[in-house]
């Protein structure tokens, strides 16, 4: 049984790990500047957000649903939090609470819409992609909300341990998530639902408001990454974090989170992230372009994600008529 | 005459290996033209691997194939079909959003350049089906509109329209009425007559000493014999199958105590049911018998409240008010149970392990507190559950999909004996499962039923319902027509009964 387990670990993480570690391999030959400290800190507290969000959105995957409204939601965060503390003298800590309502809400939305109606959630949230993105700059009249050092202490490294909070939240967000997946009651329900609705429904079990409460919790993440860029950047820009849907889902896939739902892993997608981030630092140092480095990020989605699908491949056949 | 006992398809030293576990063992089989080859066994012995590895769906581990004397390894089910061997798997291989007719025509859509011909498709594909007395399936319509049965009918229909020498049919009467199995029969008999080789599979021991002229039998991946169907009686296949452990039916202790109604429902309406009304009491175990379509299923999952009812109630226990539940989990928390039909579509998570499928419906209530879940309690429920229902499994971290289909159908009841609920609905619980794995789920019902539960259940199978229940209730077009005891029920009136709600329609 333990042994079980322990080659199950080893599948499940190895793989993922070996990548990481042979891209770090090749970026430390090939710049004599990445293998210092100050990359490791600088790659630390640039992650939060994609964290965030890839945390969420690995649970909305795992029901079998898309969240594609996560940047657009970040940024309506963000500008709440900025325009109430520029425009309103809110202090920090009175407007996170709103910030973070602000995500929940849309979240909610979402999911109340799309599984209150059945309506695909790739729909909905590209509708609240849009819909989001047009309240953010109705908030901030499209203008970028400059807070300055009231807002910068979550995203500055902390004395002493160099890391920011930013970036521990996002951790303890990581491990509070794996735990709330594997080891409780709403986290089995999820990889059911996503295995297969009808069986659980006829198990007895109503799952609209699982669903439901995924699609609030990714909101809640946006509106905590909301924050972390927020602070990271001084600053509340109406026009953050396009396209950051695809990042997260790419960190998503590449942690071997099934875009059919019924399997996920919070840890291997945090991987995920790590690998874009170093990819993205490691290219920007050894200079290469932005068109190259577009290319080889896709690149390296596509190959990481063909791995896992032999590696599952692989699983099946072995497991196949014990 | 002489064609008759000419080899076509000679099987030596067969092996399959996953691993370390041998699925088939060294098999040694010739098949005949002309001639109806029956394979036996229970579930996981060996016979679909066998059949898909003669179909080059599978790849032997070990020994080799003649087919009319020449060497034969087909490295896929193309390479087969080109020697000439067709096969029709448990499982539908049909496209539900295309039409009757592309899906009869798939690999030869009749076209000119490239635009297909839709008068010469439904011609084509209406010849096919009228030639199978199909006269009543549209080739227009889409396969998702037909019922289980008669898509099983047209997957039949597309193997046997592509001439073969050999065809291997899979368990191919699991989803269809008498009538249905009937015509099947017929033309596989005109098929024998023409010289095709046949191979059936399947766990109706009466239709195979009916249609059968060889019968060999598997146990546990090895070949136990070969014998001319007339030599060998269904009792003796059945121990050949599994070596002894033969259910005695329980006729005589099973009169439940008439006191006390465990569910009552009343005048229930939705759907294609009306005004369904009858008592189940403790410890009783009532039949739903009918045809297929005539709403048995329909019925269940009405009083389940997986579908919504539009008139009428159910009462459980008596002294509980009226209810007509709005969703599966209203029913569950009233004390009721389903064993679904289709344990893969609705029934278990099959990428999912043995634990999670089991404990599903009591994490709440039984192991979890404040949320989390309890490892060890559910740990021991669930080993619990496969050690008393016999699941052959290596681990419960296992996922379900691997696992044959009786322990599957076992899961999917230990679910609700974790649950522990008042009432027990069965659909078709033995369908598609072995002789043994049957038997172990009869002796599950009677030990429910010793404990005061209400069970129903739906069966295709009248004998089943005989052998198991204490009284058969006969549902046609819809309606409870009459409902059977022990003592007056014959076949005969029963099949009548059956047939009652549709003679003076001309709708169905």
């Amino acid at each position: 049984m333990t042994r079980y387990k322990l080659i199950r670990l080893a599948v499940d993480y190895g793989a993922l790990l070996l990548v990481l570690v042979g891209i770090i391999s090749v970026f430390s030959v090939g710049s004599d500047n990445f293998l210092q400290r100050s990359t490791f800190i600088s790659i630390a507290n640039q992650i939060p957000d994609l964290t965030f969000i890839a945390v969420g959105m690995t649970f909305v995957l795992i029901i079998g649903g898309i969240d594609l409204s996560v940047g657009s939601v970040l940024a309506l965060s963000s500008a709440v939090l900025g325009t109430l503390m520029v425009d309103h003298d809110w202090s920090l800590i009175s407007a996170i609470p709103l910030c973070l309502l602000t995500g929940s809400v849309c979240g909610l939305v979402s999911g109340y819409v799309s599984i209150g109606f059945r309506i695909p959630s790739f729909i909905v949230t590209l509708g609240m992609l849009e819909m989001a993105r047009g309240a953010t700059k109705l908030v901030t009249d499209s203008q970028t909300k400059y807070i300055g050092s009231a807002v910068e202490p979550i995203g500055e490294p902390l004395p002493g341990i160099l890391l920011s909070p930013a970036f521990l939240f996002a951790i303890a967000s990581v491990l509070a998530a794996q735990f709330l997946l594997k080891r409780t009651v709403f986290g089995r329900y999820c990889v059911a639902i996503g295995t297969n609705e009808e069986a659980v429904s006829m198990s007895g079990i109503r799952t609209a408001p699982y669903s439901i409460a995924v699609f609030a919790i990714s909101g809640l993440l946006c509106g905590m990454a909301g924050l972390a860029q927020t602070s990271r950047l001084s600053s509340a820009d109406p026009n953050a974090a396009v396209g950051i849907e695809l990042a997260a889902i790419a960190a998503c896939v590449i942690g071997g989170t099934s875009l059919m739902g019924g399997r996920g892993n919070v840890i291997s997608s945090f991987i995920g992230v790590l690998i874009i981030a170093v990819l993205q630092t490691g290219l920007a140092q050894l200079g290469v372009s932005d068109a190259n480095k577009q290319i080889i990020t896709g690149a390296v989605i596509v190959v990481a994600v063909l791995l896992d699908t032999l590696r599952n491949r692989l699983n099946t056949r072995e497991a196949r008529l014990v | 005459m002489n064609s008759r006992h000419t080899t076509l398809l000679e099987v030596e030293g067969l092996t399959k290996s996953y691993g370390e576990t041998t699925v088939v063992d060294d098999c040694c089989l010739s098949f005949h033209r002309g001639e109806i080859h029956a394979l036996l066994g229970a579930n996981g012995a060996g016979k679909s691997t066998l059949v898909r590895m003669i179909a080059g769906l599978v790849s032997p581990t070990a020994g080799r194939m003649h087919l009319g004397g020449q060497p034969y390894s087909p490295a896929t089910k193309r390479k087969a079909e080109m020697a000439g061997i067709e096969i029709v798997q448990q499982e539908l291989n049909l496209i539900s959003t295309l039409s009757v007719a592309e899906n009869l025509l798939l690999t030869r859509l009749p076209a000119n350049i490239g635009i297909i011909s839709r008068e010469r498709l439904h011609a084509q594909a209406r010849t096919a089906l009228n030639r199978f007395g199909l006269t009543n399936i549209s080739t227009r319509s889409k396969v998702a509109e037909l019922g289980v049965g008669q898509q099983q009918m047209v997957e039949i229909t597309k193997a046997l329209a592509q001439d073969c020498r050999l065809l291997i049919l899979d368990e191919p009467t699991a989803a269809l009425s008498p009538a249905e199995s009937e015509s099947l029969f017929s033309w596989l008999r005109q098929l024998k007559l023409k010289g095709v080789g046949i191979i059936y599979i399947s766990h109706r021991l009466d239709e195979i000493s009916r249609l059968a002229d060889q019968i060999s039998i598997l146990r546990d991946g090895h070949h136990v014999g070969t014998f001319p169907t007339h030599e060998c009686s269904t009792d003796r296949m059945v121990e050949l199958m599994s070596g002894g452990s033969a259910y005695t039916a329980t006729a005589t202790n099973s009169s439940p105590t008439r006191n006390r109604t465990a569910l009552r429902v009343e005048g229930i309406s939705g759907g294609p049911i009306h005004d369904v009304s009858f008592n189940l009491y403790e410890g009783e175990k009532l039949g739903f018998a009918g045809l297929v379509g005539s709403g048995r299923t329909e019925l269940l999952r009405l009083i389940f409240g997986a579908d919504k009812a539009t008139k009428g109630c159910v009462y459980l226990n008596q002294d509980m008010s009226p209810c007509r539940f709005k969703h599966p989990s209203e029913a569950v928390s009233a004390g009721l149970a389903m064993v679904t039909e289709d344990r893969k579509d609705n029934g278990l998570l099959l990428s999912q392990s043995i634990r999670a499928n089991t404990t599903i419906t009591s994490l709440w209530k039984r192991f979890s507190r404040c949320g989390i879940i309890r490892d060890a309690a559910e740990i021991r429920s669930a080993r619990e559950q496969c050690d008393s229902l016999g699941i052959r499994s290596e681990h419960l971290d296992q996922p379900v999909r691997t696992l044959s289909g009786g322990n599957q159908q076992k899961v999917a009841i230990a679910k609700w004996l974790v649950h522990d609920a008042n009432v027990f609905l069965f659909d078709e619980p033995t369908r598609g499962i072995d002789v043994a794995a049957r038997r172990r789920i009869y002796h599950l019902l009677d030990t429910l039923s010793k404990r005061g539960k209400g069970i129903i259940m739906v069966s295709s199978d009248l004998d089943e319902l005989r052998e198991v229940c204490d009284r058969i209730a006969i549902i046609s077009a819809g309606r409870l027509v009459d409902i059977f005891t022990r003592d007056n029920w014959s076949r005969e009136d029963m099949m009548q009964t059956a047939f009652a709600g549709y003679l003076n329609r001309s709708t169905v």
